[in-house]
């Protein structure tokens, strides 16, 4: 698979996604034992709590984890629990 | 359904068959009721999937009371746990007919490029090329693979059933692929904010 089948709108993306990369960015699993904290707080209003940077920052890089965001944040905001 | 704090959570779930029945009940309809709201849209998961999404996602959470990290409440681990269950679920599902092969990407998922200040302007003309011919020369196979599958917006829970890996490690093969790419866009002396430059207002 040669690069030559990526679009200039897709080399746009990834140069994007290039400059947002660091080298302790949290993978995905890694995120999913952080985020429940960060949702809490963000659901409550108040400020996120202290560490979710890098809560954050997967966040501008992983649309799935974003999206799974969105719906733990819509739960949370429902009080079903 | 009293509520339970973290700890009473932890030791009841924890307990053993015959005395955990009541915590694994009410935590399992709590999930249920969670997913209801996280994924039963009119597009979404009907009952049926949402009762087993639930499930698979009691047996993950159960499987990993001690990776709980306790800096939240429990339920809203295990519904975050859940949400993950359910979304990748239905991920797959989506592209369960679709090949990995000639897809087109609108890139509507991934970030867009921040707006510059007036008056930056980058050489595209030059970095655009340059990151193609690194794409070909600094990646492996399965690193292009990854990217492309990302830069088309397919799911990771795709690649890992088509891979036969797991999230973790698609995940990886994505960020040292991206690390790889910025250390010799770096080298050839263009920084992250140059790159940015070069691909400003391209639509």
């Amino acid at each position: 698979m040669s690069s030559t089948r990526l679009t200039d709108g897709q080399l746009d993306n990834l140069s994007e996604l290039i400059r947002l990369t660091r080298p302790d960015e949290l993978t995905c699993e890694d995120w999913l034992g952080r985020v429940g904290a960060y949702a809490e707080s963000v659901a409550a209003g108040g400020v996120a709590a202290s560490g979710s940077e890098l809560v954050e920052h997967h966040l501008s890089l992983c649309w799935e984890c974003r999206e799974e965001f969105e719906a733990l944040l819509a739960v949370l905001r429902s009080r079903i629990s | 359904m009293t509520d339970r704090t973290n700890e009473e959570w932890l030791a009841e779930l924890s307990s053993g068959e015959s005395g955990r029945g009541a915590a694994v009940a009410d935590l399992r309809a709590i999930l249920v009721r969670g997913l209801h709201k996280a994924v039963g849209t009119a597009d979404g998961a009907g009952h049926d999937q949402i009762e087993d999404f639930a499930q698979d996602a009691l047996i993950k959470v159960l499987a990993g009371l001690g990776s709980f990290r306790g800096d939240s409440r429990f339920v809203t681990w295990a519904l975050a746990v859940a949400t993950r269950v359910a979304f990748s679920e239905l991920r797959k599902a989506r592209y369960k007919d679709v090949s990995l092969d000639g897809l087109t990407a609108d890139g509507r998922h991934l970030p867009e490029a921040a707006a510059l200040p007036e008056g930056e302007a980058g050489d595209r003309t030059a970095v655009l090329p340059l990151l193609r011919r690194l794409i070909d020369s600094d990646l492996t196979d399965k690193q292009r693979l990854v990217i492309r599958a990302e830069l088309d917006g397919v799911p990771q829970a795709v690649l890992v059933e088509r891979l036969g890996s797991n999230r973790n490690a698609i995940y990886k093969l994505s960020h040292d692929a991206r690390m790889r790419l910025k250390k010799s866009l770096e080298k050839a002396g263009v920084t992250g904010d140059g790159v940015r430059a070069a691909f400003a207002g391209a639509s």
